[in-house]
């Protein structure tokens, strides 16, 4: 499978997926107007994925600001990620957030109680 | 005699502002505002969290109008560019107030002025679980928004979400919304 790459910008996160490695990671601002085109494409090649998963599949999500459109998409992705790991593969997402950023925290709570994926809270001290 | 849109404006345009604005809420638009907040921001003796606290609602409060805003009919566009809405962030003793406004027909301000009142009825942990849901059961729109905007903007500012509308002319009215955010909740 090809790897997605993608820089990030003011409004839109770095995206690296790599079906190689088993390595996804999603960093930087999420917050275009509409997301659903940005996101479409990730959660397609997720399920793409999906269907010959690595044994382990590690997620990084290190966001500094995310929209609520955003919010959706993201759920999309995770319950790509929560289908893999119902098919008996390992998955964990770590979620980072900044020091006292309790917002983001709490966002990744949230996703946490809706997905059944182990989620790591990882807190980034300056 | 109808609500003065700019006068109304020039009100809120007074005192601390860090950002004010009135005209066309485009992609570009918001694009510019969030630079030029980011830098004031920047620049401003503010802790770290209230500064992202202040971005984070400044962006929902922006794509709400760019997703909401209505465009008026023919016999009353003449005073007003399309897509039309206001904006002003300023500052109010501890506070930051982020003010915006747009045009809206009667027939949508029940369920808009339900929406918020319900959304000031609940606690913090309601407001959560109310969250949750709609992430986990509404669908996105095709202009990308999801009902989840206000509900955000109550949670991540702790604080009720103060509205009025105020009549303009025939069924339409100029709806205006204030956020606060204060330092601690």
């Amino acid at each position: 499978m090809e790897p997605i790459s993608i820089e990030g910008t003011t409004k839109t996160p770095t995206v690296k997926f790599d079906a190689g490695s088993g390595k996804i990671e999603i960093k930087g601002r999420s917050i275009p107007e509409n997301s659903i085109e940005f996101y479409k494409p990730l959660v397609d090649w997720l399920e793409e994925y999906a269907k010959r998963p690595m044994d382990k599949t590690t997620v990084n999500v290190q966001l500094e600001y995310f929209n609520t459109s955003s919010s959706k998409c993201i759920l999309d992705v995770f319950k790509k990620l929560e289908s893999i790991h119902k098919a008996k593969n390992e998955v964990v997402i770590n979620w980072y957030y900044e020091e006292d950023d309790e917002d983001m925290l709490e966002a990744g709570e949230d996703y946490e109680s809706i997905i059944r994926v182990p989620f790591k809270m990882i807190e980034i001290v300056e | 005699m109808s609500f003065d849109v700019h006068e109304y404006f020039s009100k809120l345009n007074g005192g601390d502002v860090l950002v004010a604005f009135k005209g066309s809420i485009t992609t570009d638009l918001i694009n510019n505002v969030l630079e030029e907040i980011e830098e004031k921001m920047d620049g401003v003796d503010e802790q770290a969290k209230i500064k992202k606290k202040v971005y984070n609602v400044l962006v929902e409060s922006l794509q709400n109008l760019y997703h909401h805003i209505e465009e008026l009919p023919d016999n009353l566009k003449n005073d007003f560019e399309s897509k039309f809405g206001i904006l002003v962030v300023s500052r109010e003793n501890k506070a930051y107030r982020i003010s915006t406004g747009n045009f809206i027909s009667s027939e949508k301000i029940k369920f808009l002025k339900d929406k918020i009142d319900k959304i000031n009825s609940l606690s913090m942990d309601e407001l959560k679980d109310m969250y949750k849901f709609i992430l986990n059961h509404q669908k996105l729109s095709a202009k990308g928004g999801g009902g989840l905007g206000l509900v955000d903007i109550a949670r991540k500012t702790g604080n009720k979400l103060e509205y009025t509308f105020q009549h303009y002319q025939d069924d339409y009215y100029f709806f205006n919304l204030d956020v606060y955010i204060t330092e601690e909740n």
